[in-house]
């Protein structure tokens, strides 16, 4: 029964953002200037079918999950991937995005799939969290091992494989998760126990400690190494949060909290980089032309589009750099509008609350844990770039999961939602499984 | 762990709150000011492919329009009489601006101004052009025959209409083509506008509104007035002494007529024969509060209401408490006295109209695509220069420079004409000066209809005679043709 209402429910949700996907491409498409070749249309109903293949994979591998992750999920990624395709043809020297974000859907999808497919149990991963853990930290430092490492605008967040090129730390936060998860799942009672106290605060034993430091070491590595603002703070906000769940302390939330703020002072101090982004961040006016352009005129992208938008193809957000990836979110605040951005903030908002229900609905702690997790670097993530691209906190290059043109975070983002939506699944099933 | 969860939603819900608020602020509460921000080129980006009306002269030459582009902005502005009116229409371009009409009415060009908006239900559903085509008061006929006179001479024309501040003619030389700053060739243009930035002549710089020089002897009008507004001077006293030299209070050194010519006499006389030594003894005696309050309600010290770009501002020297023979010196002219050539045209317009300035202007009306006129200019005072009474003394003291003076060249057989020569000296080594000519004419028994200044600058030599020589031919062509041809 569970199943059919929440699978008829997710069809009927994925119908609806479809509507709004074609709405958009329709809007595109009519624009005065129209700068939407028709010959885009197919690859749209390749989108489209993909969310098909995504909604029959789950009913028939996870029938009882959530049902409004997937279709939350599929109007992000359909109304992103208007906007890539609008904003690249409309530039000088498109770059041919609309087939390539196309190919990364596709390959997004069958990670859905096949992460379905292969993780029956999410618990059964929990044997695997020192390989798993490994690899997460490989797979964030590969970027800074010699030859295989590409610094791409700035950032060494890169690798590259022959003629591919991806960025390994959007899986390694994946499997950051997992093992941040399974391993306080098994210290949480000794790190919740204080033996130590450096002055009023109450510390667990130091041996225990051990991981705690060596993940705010890696961040802080990624951080100045890597020159990934974004990522460092990602891993560190999902550490924390986890750290502070599982032990119900929020003494960890404070130290948390304190060793952030340390070392955000110390980059500050101490790297250029960190540096620039702050000086943008208080007062892009400043340089208005250079350094704060890319800030400067996201502004007047809000600006332009005001409370309803320009309209789909009607504003000129293509003169924000990067504007694709990781301002993607400006261009549709000037063409959508405050209702178009809000609509954006809404779908976070939603996919973050679905995502936390499954977190408590669930009775296993690992899974519980996972599943916030999951949700954290999720919520965390649009969080801070969005904040970066109206200003609220300094900008740090990361991208807006489901809508950002890429295709690492796009497959990473699935092979979550699947995760997700997998624990779900579980829970529902061990739930029909007692009323029996 | 469920509160710690809750909690944290709670926390990431606040987060997004924060979002939303700023989002608020971006696109709504300081959306107007983000939008006016000179940094943000966006809505030139936007006006840029969008249809814009046309700009056409009083008698019915086009001067600016768009016309189809094969490129990105699918229309390119032209100006098919090239650097003629540039100073008028200035230009419209993507990466250097715009200027002159183009910018101060780009709304109406547009078709943002509200007239244009809507006029009935009706229009809601019709798919038509709403733009704005703006109809001038400069006459092409006019504009081009100042532009022939001046010739190759660096100078500027200037001819209103002194009841209306309509103006007639405006031409600078040198001028430059607007046609190659609106290039969408970006690279283009830019190297244009760098090219004529570093012109010494400064070609961008139109003279006629933008530039100041020494209006020489034909402020003299200026002062003639402010004696007469304050009583130290009417139509019969005084009598200046006949001399070569003047010598203000608190100098020894004198100053002297040109060419160390001797003159004197009552009011009517010194302004024929632009006689120095009178005027700045005239200046002198009306004293420094009544030359500076005189001077201002001409409009000198004060920003220009003109429908166009950048005017310069005219000056006349404030602090003359213990400078007297500064004063004696910006009687004539000289000194730090400068004046735009379209000040000058004003100061004889406010002559020729009872001593009103009017507010200049190039906008006669803006008519939408159908040829509906949704607006029109109403002509506004400006400034008062004098009274009546004073203006009337004025106008006869001007004629009598024609008549038998240094302006006789200006006369127009058969109309009342009235004008003042200028020689502003810029040195004696060689002697070098601009060469002015300021005046009005009328129709038999009418009030005057048309006032002028013409400078040519830099010319050789300084001699008093230079102004009615080599200006006065040029103002004199354009008052026949405006007076002889309706």
């Amino acid at each position: 029964m569970l199943s059919a209402v929440r699978r008829n429910t997710e069809l009927g949700l994925l119908v609806l953002g479809t509507l709004v996907t074609v709405g958009a491409y329709l809007l595109a498409s009519l624009a005065e200037d129209a700068s939407i070749p028709a010959g885009i249309g197919p690859f749209l109903a390749v989108i489209l079918g993909l969310q098909l293949v995504a909604h029959l994979a789950v009913r028939r591998l996870a029938p009882d999950a959530d049902g409004t992750l997937l279709p939350i999920a599929g109007l992000l990624n359909g109304l992103g991937y208007v906007f890539i395709v609008r904003l690249d043809e409309s530039k000088a020297d498109p770059k041919g995005l609309a087939g390539l974000q196309a190919g990364w859907i596709a390959v997004g999808v069958v990670a859905f799939v096949l992460t379905l497919l292969i993780v029956r149990r999410v618990r059964d991963l929990e044997r695997y969290r020192w390989t798993i853990g490994l690899v997460g930290v490989v797979l964030l430092l590969l970027p800074l091992v010699p030859g295989v490492g590409k610094t791409i605008n700035g950032a060494k967040i890169w690798v590259g494989l022959g003629p591919i090129s991806f960025q390994p730390g959007e899986f390694a936060k994946i499997l950051l998760a997992l093992f941040f998860s399974s391993y306080l799942v098994e210290k949480r009672e000794l790190l919740a126990v204080s033996s130590h106290r450096i002055g009023p605060i109450p510390l667990p034993d130091p041996k225990h400690l051990g991981p705690v430091l060596l993940a705010w070491g890696v961040s802080l590595v990624v951080m100045v190494a890597e020159k990934d603002l974004g990522s460092s703070l990602l891993f560190f906000a999902l550490f924390v949060a986890l750290l502070w769940v599982s032990t119900e302390r929020a003494t960890y939330l404070v130290v948390g909290l304190a060793l952030f703020a340390c070392g955000a002072v110390f980059a500050h101090s101490q790297f250029t980089h960190v540096q620039e982004r702050v000086d943008i961040w208080l007062d892009p006016w400043q340089d208005p032309k250079d350094d704060g352009f890319q800030i400067v005129e996201s502004a007047f992208a809000f600006s332009a589009g005001g409370v309803t938008g320009t309209g789909i193809n009607l504003g000129s957000p293509t003169r924000i750099p990067y504007a694709e990836t990781d301002f993607i979110f400006a261009a549709i605040g000037e063409e959508l509008g405050l209702v178009g951005a809000s609509a954006v903030l809404l779908a976070f908002m939603l996919i973050i609350g679905a995502g936390l229900r499954i977190a408590i609905r669930t009775e296993v702690p690992f899974e519980r844990l996972l599943a916030t997790g999951l949700t954290v670097l999720i919520g965390v993530q649009s969080f801070i770039i969005m904040a970066g691209v109206i200003r609220v906190l300094p900008l740090t290059g990361v991208t807006l999961p489901f809508v950002s043109y890429g295709g690492s975070s796009l497959i990473a983002n699935y092979v979550l939602l699947a995760l997700l939506l997998r624990i779900s699944d579980d829970t529902a099933g061990r739930e029909l499984e007692r009323a029996r | 762990m469920t509160r710690q969860i809750r909690l944290l939603g709670i926390g990431l819900m606040l987060c997004f709150l924060v979002l939303f608020v700023q989002l608020n602020r971006i696109t709504v509460f300081q959306a107007a000011e983000l939008n006016d921000n000179p940094n943000n080129t966006r809505e030139i980006l936007r006006d840029f492919s969008q249809p814009r009306g046309s700009v056409t002269t009083a008698d019915g030459v086009v001067i600016a329009d768009s016309v189809p582009s094969n490129d990105r902005f699918e229309l390119q502005r032209r100006y098919p009489e090239g650097p003629l009116f540039a100073g008028i229409t200035g230009y419209y371009s993507f990466s250097l601006g715009s200027a002159g009409v183009e910018k101060t009415y780009n709304d109406e060009l547009a078709g943002r101004s509200l007239d244009l908006s809507f006029q009935s239900l009706s229009d809601l559903f019709v798919d038509k052009e709403r733009v704005g085509n703006l109809v001038l008061t400069v006459r092409a006929d006019l504009q081009r025959i100042a532009a022939q006179q001046l010739g190759d001479r660096e100078g500027s024309v200037v001819a209103l209409d002194p009841r209306t501040g309509a103006i007639l003619a405006m031409v600078s030389f040198p001028s430059y083509d607007p046609n190659s700053l609106a290039s969408h060739d970006t690279a283009a243009a830019a190297e244009v506008a760098t090219a004529l930035d570093a012109d010494p002549n400064k070609p961008r710089l139109y003279r006629a509104y933008q530039d100041r020089f020494f209006p020489g002897s034909t402020f003299k009008v200026v002062t003639a007035t402010a004696g007469l507004t304050s009583g130290a001077v009417t139509r019969d006293q005084p009598v200046y002494p006949t001399t070569n030299t003047y010598t203000a209070p608190g100098t020894n050194r004198p100053l002297r007529n040109f060419g160390g010519s001797t003159c004197g006499g009552a009011l009517f006389e010194v302004l024929k024969v632009s006689c120095n030594t009178a005027f700045a003894q005239m200046g002198v005696e009306t004293g420094p509060d009544a030359m500076v309050g005189t001077a201002e309600a001409f409009g000198f010290n004060k920003d220009v209401p003109i429908d166009l770009t950048k005017p310069a501002r005219s000056n006349f020297p404030t602090d003359f408490e213990r400078n007297l023979p500064a004063l004696a010196q910006s009687a004539i002219g000289q000194n730090d006295v400068a004046a735009t050539p379209l000040q000058m045209a004003m100061v004889a317009g406010a002559v020729a109209n009872d001593g009103r300035v009017m507010k200049p202007h190039v906008m006669a009306e803006v008519q939408d695509t159908d040829g509906n006129v949704v607006d029109t200019y109403d002509p506004e005072v400006w400034t008062t220069a004098m009274d009546p009474g004073t203006a009337a003394l004025m106008r006869e003291a001007m004629q009598g420079v024609v008549d038998g003076g240094t302006a006789s060249r200006l006369a127009v057989p058969g109309f009342t004409v009235g004008g003042k020569t200028g020689t502003a000296q810029l040195g004696t080594d060689p002697p070098r000066s601009h060469a002015w000519i300021i005046g009005w004419a009328a129709p038999p028994g009418e009030a005057p209809s048309i006032a002028v200044a013409v400078i040519i600058e830099g010319q050789e030599g300084a001699s008093e005679q230079t102004g009615g020589r080599v200006a006065a031919p040029i103002a004199q062509a354009l008052l026949q043709a405006y007076l002889t041809t309706p």
